[in-house]
């Protein structure tokens, strides 16, 4: 019972504790993608429902999953070094062993599982987000015609993107949760050393992000 | 009662501790003391398992703690309540939250009990109406209070201190000094704290070990720590002009 209200605790956290930046992100990444693509797709040959193919694919397949896993590492994997940093040099982990509490499953285990439930929630709020905030910007500049943009969003369409997508976040929610607790957990010293590993979470979270990104998108599609 | 048995512990080349052996008795408070840096600190987590030794055993009642398999040592660990250096009481949690936190972990008490409990604890170290404050909101002295209420809520054998008075004023030292006494009288448990201040000594010392650089070098009690030849443990124990004009020599 206590690891299920600390893995809820902890979805909040991760999860809904993002959502203004996913929104914000995601609608604005959305609204430039469709500006910058009609601007390069300047040929009368080009049917203008184009534009929304490539938003929606580009979203589908790098936006949603690992630009936002990029923000989510900066957001949350700070907040998940820092936090295990300051518990670890204030003896609070200390006092968690003494009590016979096993320190990393109490801790870090509830931070993994809830960010491997929340993020993949985050990217498909973001998926949508992103091809509205595409709709808005396509609408208001007048670049593509709603009518020519949702035709656009289902032309074509292959669901595999969607599970790849899928397979991308929990492979980088993992890996943002784990590094992130390891570079928290293992912090020594005082808080100069809590930022150190608070930076160092963030730097090979997003390292090890475009690392599996290139990884799967090789295996999985090429 | 608690025996440790050539304790010895390096980190890289430097020595730390060598062979450190020694019985701190049930019922009374036992102290380490030492200068800064001369390895009570990490004496005591080599106690409570925090550091592994590199040589040597841990006793708690006969029981190899040092190494006896896991559910000796968890079992081992729930006798046990730490009073830290800082406290280490969680930031995100209330003095309430606190306190409750190894009842909540660690038994199956009603809410109702718990809560009992926890506000007889808290009244034991003389803290009342402070249930809802969060640790950020209390003073120095306080927190030390909350962490012995948090030690002792699960009725542990065995009560550690590590420094208890570190950075408070001389008469809140001597409140926790005292309280630690008393909760070590009542409960006839086995108290081990880690202190330099020679207040303490004098004050709760039933049983004192002294270490300089590493080593082992002087067992006593507050009635003969001063009537002492040791140079080292003179320089210590003299250290103030206070002292030498207590006790002349």
């Amino acid at each position: 019972m206590t690891y299920v209200k600390l893995t809820i605790d902890e979805c909040i956290k991760l999860g809904y504790n993002s959502l203004f930046i996913v929104t914000i992100v995601s609608v604005f990444i959305g609204a430039v993608t469709t500006i910058q693509t009609a601007y390069n797709l300047v040929s009368p040959f080009i049917p203008s429902y184009v534009i929304s193919v490539v938003v929606r694919d580009m979203t589908l397949l790098e936006l949603s999953p690992t630009i936002i896993a990029i923000i989510y590492a900066g957001k949350v994997g700070s907040n998940i070094a820092s936090e295990l940093g300051t518990m670890r040099i204030t003896e609070q982990i200390d006092a968690l062993e003494v009590m016979g509490i096993n320190a990393t499953s109490y801790l870090v285990l509830p931070k993994i599982i809830g960010s491997l439930i929340m993020y993949p929630m985050l990217v498909i709020l973001s998926m949508f987000l992103t091809l509205y905030g595409g709709y808005l910007a396509g609408s208001i500049s007048g670049v593509i015609s709603s009518t020519d943009y949702l035709y656009g969003l289902r032309y074509e369409f292959i669901e595999f993107n969607v599970t790849f997508a899928m397979i991308k976040a929990i492979v980088f929610s993992f890996l943002v949760a784990s590094i992130s607790s390891y570079k928290g957990f293992f912090t020594t010293g005082g808080a100069l050393e809590v930022g150190q590993s608070s930076t160092a979470a963030v730097t090979s979270s997003c390292i090890a992000i475009l690392c599996a990104d290139y990884g799967l998108a090789q295996l999985l599609l090429g | 009662m608690i025996e440790i048995k050539h304790i010895s512990k390096s980190f890289a080349d430097k020595v730390i501790l060598e062979d450190i052996s020694g019985i701190f008795e049930k019922g009374k408070t036992n102290l380490i003391i030492g200068t800064s840096g001369t390895g009570k600190s990490v004496l005591l987590k080599n106690i409570v398992g925090l550091i592994h030794p590199d040589a040597g055993d841990v006793l708690y009642d006969g029981r190899d703690f040092t190494h006896g398999n896991k559910e000796l040592q968890t079992q081992v660990r729930r006798e046990i309540g730490m009073l830290f250096q800082g406290g280490a009481l969680f930031d995100s949690k209330n003095v309430e939250e606190n306190v409750m936190f190894p009842l909540n972990i660690l038994t199956t008490m009603t809410m109702e009990e718990k809560l009992e409990r926890v506000n007889f604890c808290l009244e034991r170290v003389n803290l009342e109406n402070v249930n809802k404050k969060m640790p950020s909101e209390i003073s120095g002295g306080m927190k030390k209070r909350v962490g012995i209420a948090r030690a002792i809520v699960n009725q542990p054998n065995y009560l550690f201190c590590d420094e208890p008075n570190s950075g408070l004023d001389p008469q809140t030292s001597i409140r926790i000094d005292n309280l630690i006494k008393e909760i070590t009288d009542e409960y006839d448990i086995t108290t081990v704290v880690v202190t330099h201040d020679m207040n303490s000594v004098i004050e709760i010392g039933e049983k004192i070990m002294f270490l300089h650089k590493g080593h082992k070098v002087w067992e006593g009690s507050n009635q003969d720590i001063t009537q002492t030849d040791l140079d080292e443990l003179n320089e210590f124990v003299f250290a103030t002009r206070l002292m030498k004009k207590i006790f002349p020599r």
